[in-house]
């Protein structure tokens, strides 16, 4: 009797698991396979088939080429750089300050971060574009990377509560030799600091990479697209041929998949630190 | 030591040379407004001054490009409230708001039996997070394809033999809301589940060892001590969900741009804005939407000093 419930409740757990990574993966292994289909296939086979040659790579070459994915990747892969760089360098000079020194206004500024984050990015963007197109930066890679470069309370957060850990005695002891505050800064707090800019870089990539609505919005010239709105153009002219799309959306997934694949752990742990707090 | 820590620190710069010759009090005060002037600056800039500028504009009644503002006092917040095809999309927000229950059921469900030991866990773990991870038009355009006719789900209806039910998922407006929420509860119950499992792993290992000895089944030790531990976390989330509902865009925008009575509120103002360029009226309903997220935040502050947190 004992022996039938264990089994019983063994099946239950495997099976809902075993239903819930179907459920989780199926809709992104059709995608797989119609990318390799040719029109034919498409027209003849049904959604779950697999295609006939796994090695169909016609639709990724006309979805990369066609689709300019390259200058996406480009755009993408520069304004990533950019504002991360630029984010983390602010996020983790903000922190220093805000965490070593006792200052009047310390609590408006921690209180401004918070209240900030309250506001609903795509609704202010009614505003915002005004502003994009006050400082001429509409069109220009610049919009994009100021609005991302904005630092924010989780990754303040993130650094803070690093910072903290740091013991002050470095910071005294490196002030006996004489070094300056900004010395301490980068030599003894920024080292220290390696994992939490892992933590925040990976959670802000993850965003920047998926983000849409901001290049949408600032900037539509083809030239400027980035990943997500090279891919959303292929809603236009090739609204029935689902063997392009799903190529192109297979060539936006695999760098996700890669970066998932080899960083697993810091990923875990990125999303949950952000989180939690 | 202190030589080659502040020659390489300061990278010789003139700046730096003069500034560590100050006393730590003076550059105490120089540091405090060099590091904070630009994160300031740019929270200012894209933050706040985007606030002030939207409450500004929602009295007005402006394109978006002319110098013409026409002062309307409070007709657009009128408009919003009275006409019915500006507020009636909030009941859109319901369906996504109903399936965040869905969403949150399942990834406490999956974090509970991963914390226990199994075979696969970090598979199990790594699929059922990945999709948390997909490109908001990658995601949109995966879901168009499994809801079209011959997509995904009708292929998996035809090989269980329930082609009966086949439907027009994203064509039937009855059936549009659920079929969008269904895709947003694939997309986000990846990341309710990794905090979820992250909170139910701190719990010591030995609490559940004591239970065992002491006779708790499963349940006893679900309901008893993995629920208690993170009932904070479930309260914060449901919260949030609220404002989260209302603040849906990125899957309706994409997969359907809002047609068939799939419109929500984000996509209401900005089309409103964008679109057809009442930026005034667009202005008063970000505004709108700000006031329900900032009571919604209120509120749930209040819930937790309540409880004693």
């Amino acid at each position: 009797m004992e022996k039938a419930k264990s089994i019983f409740f063994a099946v239950l757990k495997y099976g809902s698991l075993l239903l819930g990574s179907f459920a989780a993966l199926m809709p992104l292994v059709v995608v797989l396979f119609t990318s390799m289909k040719s029109r034919d296939e498409m027209a003849n086979t049904s959604a779950l088939t697999p295609p006939e040659n796994w090695l169909n790579f016609d639709n990724y070459t006309k979805a990369f080429v066609d689709g300019k994915m390259l200058v996406g990747f480009m755009n993408t892969t520069f304004i990533l750089t950019i504002s991360i760089v630029g984010a983390i360098l602010l996020g983790t000079m903000i922190a220093y300050i805000l965490s070593r020194f006792d200052f009047r206004g310390k609590n408006i500024i921690m209180a401004l971060f918070l209240f900030a984050v309250l506001i609903p990015g795509v609704t202010t963007q009614v505003a915002t574009f005004q502003i994009i197109n006050e400082l001429d930066l509409f069109n220009t890679r610049g919009a994009a990377i100021l609005l991302f470069m904005g630092t924010d309370i989780i990754s303040i957060y993130i650094f803070i509560q690093f910072i903290n850990q740091i013991s002050n005695q470095l910071d005294e002891s490196a002030m006996l030799d004489g070094a300056s505050y900004i010395t301490i800064f980068t030599r003894i707090i920024m080292p220290l600091l390696k994992p939490a800019i892992a933590t925040v870089f990976i959670v802000k990539g993850v965003n920047i990479y998926n983000d849409f609505y901001i290049p949408f919005l600032y900037m539509p010239k083809e030239g400027l697209q980035v990943v997500s709105t090279a891919l959303f153009k292929f809603k236009g002219p090739y609204g029935t041929q689902w063997e392009i799309i799903s190529a192109g959306i297979m060539i936006v997934i695999l760098p996700t998949l890669v970066v998932f694949l080899s960083l697993q752990k810091y990923i875990y742990n990125g999303f949950t630190q952000g989180a939690v707090k | 030591m202190s030589n080659t820590l502040k020659e390489r620190g300061n990278g010789g710069s003139r700046f730096a040379l003069s500034f560590s010759s100050l006393s730590y009090k003076a550059q105490r005060r120089v540091i405090i407004i060099l590091f904070s002037i630009l994160p300031l600056a740019l929270l200012a800039t894209f933050s706040y001054l985007p606030l002030y500028r939207m409450v500004y504009y929602s009295f007005f009644s402006w394109n978006g490009f002319s110098k013409n503002l026409n002062f309307v006092g409070l007709e657009n917040y009128m408009t919003i409230f009275t006409r019915p095809e500006y507020f009636s999309v909030f009941k859109v927000s319901l369906y996504y708001f109903f399936a965040t229950f869905i969403q949150m059921g399942l990834a406490l469900y999956f974090a509970t039996i991963l914390t226990f030991k199994i075979r696969g866990k970090n598979f199990f773990k790594g699929v059922l997070f990945f999709p948390f991870l997909l490109n908001g038009v990658a995601i949109g355009f995966i879901f168009m394809y499994f809801f079209r006719p011959d997509g995904t789900l009708d292929a998996l209806l035809h090989v269980f033999g329930l082609s009966e039910f086949i439907q027009l998922w994203l064509g039937n407006p009855d059936l549009i809301n659920i079929s969008l929420a269904g895709t947003s509860v694939w997309r986000y119950m990846g990341f309710n589940f990794i905090i979820f499992l992250g909170v139910i792993s701190s719990i010591p290992r030995d609490i559940y060892e004591a239970a065992d000895i002491d006779g708790a089944n499963r349940w006893h030790q679900f309901r008893y001590i993995i629920v208690p531990s993170i009932r904070r976390i479930i309260e914060l989330n449901v919260i949030l969900s609220i404002s989260g509902a209302i603040a849906v865009f990125e899957i309706p925008y994409i997969m359907t741009g809002g047609a068939n009575g799939s419109k929500t509120f984000v996509i209401q103002t900005v089309d409103t804005a964008f679109k057809f360029g009442k930026f005034g009226l667009g202005s008063a309903m970000a505004v709108v939407l700000l006031i329900i997220v900032i009571i919604v935040t209120l509120l749930q502050n209040k819930l937790f000093k309540e409880k004693g947190a």
